[in-house]
């Protein structure tokens, strides 16, 4: 099996006895893309998030497991600034939003990819304006959005879509094009939420091929929202061939060391580490997880 | 048990007039800062303005329709029945067409923008505008407001005219007057601080329907019920707003222009 191009040796060896890594371009002493320092959240009851505490450094990926309803989503858009911190404070590229002005945060925002968690597409537009939104508003000539908006539709498998409504699209083609939406700017960090959720196998892995592809071509950051093991582990121990234009698998005993875990229960963070950490944790909360 | 109840039920009416200060506040700063979404206002100039022109008119006709016949009724008693477009004019041009034209108005679009921002809001689209660094208030909120005080200026003079040919009808066809005196008492009897005050009105009115629609589709909560509610609550609001409104202006313009 060939190797990923692009993509060099480990440059963190992983303990005795542990599988071997593969991984992007790694930038070990980089100021983080994003940090969160023991943010905590409530609303109207008990903390939804208490003292959260974690970072994503450049071409890092980190994949944020836990069971439905533990404030994954909720951690995911207080990560740029769509919900505010009730305590503690966030960085997003070196800036602290936990308390910056909306109207700060739009030029911010636009530097990040979003994906929610039904796609969130506007029914009203189009795929192509669904797509381009972002380049209609930068009022970018016709002829460059129509250009651009094809290329991302491309990279996502859905060319043929371009002048369709959302309505018209199954689940899985709504979370692609949601995908291209976010990615079409190529933007600095990408945030997932449960893009694999409610959908078929095959499509789950379509999904997922889009984002390993978003990882190894572009290297962007990104923090996964996922209940689903099946689909962190997928992150964790396959590449994205160019050459080939398709997922595959890491040869055997290796995996990629930018992609990383985190786990919450009930509010809290009790889980941050590799793949290697992950499978050999103690934690029974973590060991229920996994089993 | 009761006592925490009125006590939630008024901190909840603080935080929504706080709440509803702020975001009309920014609303109304957009209103000449750039940028300004012009195909946004064009686009709801369309629906506000061209899509209401059937409701306004008709309602318009059929109430200068029926002052022409009560007021009819009783001049008779007095002999003045001359005087009837005198009447409907006035009435028409100072209140009922501005108010009328405002509630009809409210009626079709307060709900409309209610809930289509209201679903909006709970299919994650304005979270996900935010995210794409666009701002939901200005982008779809200023344009609104910027669109509604623009049409309702204009729909209230259609809803005006038609308010005066309505009585005409009556008059001639009707109560068998002579429609010349009706048009000469209605003109004659017209001044300009008759006519700035209807048409001061709309403003007011038309800033109040989409400010409050908009208002309550953004603030939705609970799904498909929450934008039902937001709904109900839009057009309540905003037509109680635009009656409680019009006293406090017509107070003040008889004050400025004293008849």
């Amino acid at each position: 099996m060939s190797l990923p191009p692009n993509l060099p040796q480990n440059a963190f060896p992983d303990p005795p006895g542990s599988v071997a890594s593969l991984g992007p371009v790694a930038i070990p002493h980089a100021s983080p893309v994003l940090a969160f320092n023991y943010v905590t959240l409530a609303f109207d009851g008990p903390p939804v998030l208490k003292n959260i505490s974690f970072s994503v450094a450049p071409g890092e990926t980190r994949v944020l497991l836990g069971p439905a309803g533990v404030g994954k989503s909720v951690l995911l858009k207080l990560a740029n600034g769509l919900i505010r911190p009730d305590k503690g404070s966030i960085q997003l590229f070196g800036e602290e939003i936990s308390n910056m002005p909306e109207e700060q945060l739009f030029p911010l925002r636009t530097r990040i990819g979003m994906v929610f968690q039904e796609g969130a597409l506007f029914d009203s537009l189009t795929v192509r304006d669904n797509v381009g939104y972002q380049l209609i508003q930068e009022n970018v000539p016709d002829d460059e959005i129509d250009a651009r908006v094809r290329q991302i539709l491309s990279f996502v498998g859905l060319e043929r879509t371009f002048a369709f409504y959302p309505s018209s699209l199954s689940g899985g083609m709504k979370r692609r094009v949601a995908i291209a939406r976010a990615a079409i700017r190529q933007p600095e960090l990408m945030l997932y939420d449960s893009p694999t959720g409610g959908l078929d196998p095959v499509t789950s892995t379509t999904i997922i091929e889009l984002i390993v592809k978003e990882r190894d071509v572009h290297q962007t950051p990104a923090v996964l929202v996922t209940h689903r093991l099946q689909d962190a582990f997928t992150m964790c121990t396959h590449y994205y061939d160019q050459e080939k234009a398709a997922m595959l698998p890491l040869p055997e005993g290796q995996t990629n060391s930018n992609t990383t875990f985190l786990m919450l229960d009930e509010g809290r963070l009790i889980f941050d580490g590799t793949i290697h950490d992950l499978v050999h944790s103690k934690d029974p909360f973590v060991r229920e997880f996994l089993e | 048990m009761a006592i925490i109840s009125i006590d939630r039920t008024a901190k909840q009416l603080v935080l929504t007039v706080q709440e509803y200060s702020l975001f009309a506040w920014r609303a109304f700063q957009n209103l000449y800062r750039p940028p300004i979404y012009w195909t946004d206002f064009l686009i709801q100039s369309d629906v506000i303005g061209f899509g209401s022109i059937s409701i306004v008119l008709l309602s318009g006709f059929f109430t200068g329709g029926v002052l022409a016949l009560q007021s009819a009724a009783t001049l008779s008693a007095f002999g003045a029945t001359a005087v009837t477009g005198r009447f409907v004019a006035i009435t028409m041009i100072r209140e009922l067409g501005p108010v009328l034209t405002g509630v009809m108005v409210s009626g079709r679009n307060a709900s409309s923008m209610a809930s289509e921002l209201g679903s909006m809001v709970v299919t994650e689209q304005i979270d996900a505008m935010r995210a794409l660094g666009v701002d939901p208030i200005r982008k779809l909120v200023t344009p609104r407001i910027f669109a509604c005080i623009t049409m309702l200026f204009f729909l209230t003079i259609v809803a005006d005219a038609f308010g005066i040919m309505g009585g005409a009808f009556v008059t001639v066809f009707m109560n068998h007057q002579d429609g010349l005196q009706y048009f000469s008492m209605a003109w004659e009897s017209l001044r300009y601080p008759d006519i700035l005050q209807g048409l001061v009105k709309p403003l007011f009115s038309g800033y109040i329907i989409a400010s409050i629609g908009c208002f309550y589709g953004l603030r939705t909560t609970g799904g498909t019920q929450g934008v039902g509610r937001a709904t109900i609550q839009a057009v309540v609001w905003s037509s109680v707003f635009i009656i409680v409104a019009d006293f406090f202006l017509t107070q003040i313009l008889l004050a400025i222009f004293p008849t």
